[in-house]
């Protein structure tokens, strides 16, 4: 009923003249209800609900000249390039000629697939991965408060045992490369990663497999 | 609307009343809290990510494209006009009343500051083919203009951002503001390297924490990656 109806009482009577006994005021809403739903559907199709999602991430300051170089444990070296090709070599970097006689490094292939560089990763940081989990059952029962939670999925995250991640990129690769890896990490719950510039040897590394 | 109620008798009529009002109640609803997003100069496709953290507001924001054109926004307008006008100082770019009123409700924008007068004057439509749109120029020893656009905004919204805590201060009120953060918005196709670059820009100033902008992922894309080992 989106009409103001007024009883008609009041207006019976003009310049002596006899009306018609029930005139009721009738206001036509249907333009302003027209309107309303025309505003409406514009609204409900223009706004949007979902503000960007940002994903928050430090970048190292630079070191320190005389510093000596930190020495990575459990480290993972994820090297992107061209055409969304990842190579991947576990631990310290060796030349090929090193005093230690150690193999010399070799890169690896791997893919974006759930069986390449995700399986890579759980396996290397399972410590960090089965931890969480862990205190993550804990919380559900009750046995822990959400800030001791997060506290103790920190220490994880930071603890020896778990998963250090250097990404490497070349001139090649893309920034949605660069945020996959990153995102990858994340969801494996890596805590210590890094965005770096390759080394020279690495370099060459690379340009031959990628030749 | 209601042209249903015959007094006659006999024709049914219908009473809208609750829909209408219902309507009006949506209508005001998605009036109060739409908010415009203003026409950005490019069009910029970030990459999904599992994030879902929001952006937070006070931002100064970077964009680069897929080309790797940067590109330059604040989101605190008050803070965007008094940068403008430290720009205007350093690089002798003169700007009217009505221009810098205008930059501040405007999007990012990715000109050279010499070009920017033309830009601001021009209507929405031709800043989408304004020329020369190269991006801010970001040449660090030469010309750098975005280094110095990030500085100066950093400056002011930081400036901003005391000014306001201490008159909450004095007020006796809680502050609720919030610290500037820096957000980089890069299209998924950009080069790593052009993002670097920018992000370099950042270092140099001892500024080490991002939020870069993705898009949230679809779950149905990935479905392995939250399989548990």
């Amino acid at each position: 009923m989106a009409e103001v109806s007024e009883d008609g009482s009041g207006t019976g009577k003009k310049g002596g003249k006899k009306r018609a006994k029930k005139q009721s005021t009738k206001i036509d809403m249907t333009p302003m209800v027209d309107l309303g739903f025309l505003l409406l559907t514009f609204f409900v199709l223009t706004s949007t609900f979902s503000k960007p999602k940002s994903m928050e991430i430090s970048f190292p300051a630079p070191p320190l000249p005389n510093e000596p170089p930190v020495e990575v444990k459990n480290g993972l070296n994820i090297i992107l390039t061209k055409d969304h090709k990842i190579f991947y070599y576990k631990g310290q970097f060796n030349a090929a000629d090193n005093k230690e006689g150690k193999p010399a490094t070799q890169l690896s292939e791997t893919t974006f697939s759930s069986e390449g560089l995700h399986k890579i990763i759980l396996e290397m940081n399972s410590y960090a991965h089965d931890e969480i989990a862990k205190l993550e059952t804990k919380v559900k029962n009750k046995q822990i408060a959400d800030t001791t939670f997060k506290r103790m999925a920190m220490e994880a995250k930071g603890d020896k045992r778990s998963l250090t991640a250097l990404i490497k990129t070349d001139d090649q690769a893309t920034y949605k490369d660069v945020i996959d890896v990153v995102d990858e990490l994340n969801v494996c719950m890596v805590g210590k990663y890094v965005i770096i510039d390759m080394s020279a040897p690495e370099y060459t590394l690379l340009t031959e497999k990628i030749k | 609307m209601s042209k249903g109620k015959v007094s006659k008798g006999g024709a049914p009529s219908l009473d809208m009343t609750p829909m209408v009002d219902l309507a009006f109640l949506l209508v005001t609803f998605f009036m109060l809290t739409a908010s415009f997003r203003m026409a950005e100069p490019v069009v910029v496709d970030p990459p999904a990510s599992h994030s879902d953290k929001t952006l937070p507001e006070n931002t100064i924001l970077v964009s680069v494209d897929d080309k790797g054109r940067p590109f330059f926004g604040v989101s605190n307008a008050e803070a965007k006009v008094a940068t403008l006008l430290k720009m205007s100082d350093k690089y002798k770019v003169k700007f009217t009343e009505a221009e810098v009123k205008k930059f501040g409700g405007m999007s990012s924008f990715g000109v050279d500051i010499k070009d920017l007068p033309r830009y601001i004057d021009a209507s929405e439509n031709e800043r989408l083919k304004f020329q020369p749109q190269k991006g801010v120029p970001n040449d660090s020893l030469k010309n750098p203009q975005l280094s110095d656009w990030v500085r100066f905004a950093a400056q002011e919204t930081n400036g901003i951002y005391i000014r306001e805590r201490d008159k909450a201060k004095d007020a006796g009120k809680d502050f609720v503001g919030e610290k500037v953060r820096y957000a980089i918005k890069a299209d998924a196709k950009s080069k790593y390297i052009s993002v670097k670059e920018v992000l370099k820009t950042f270092t140099d100033m001892k500024i080490y924490r991002f939020n870069l902008i993705t898009s949230l992922e679809g779950g149905a894309s990935k479905p392995a990656e939250t399989g548990k080992k």
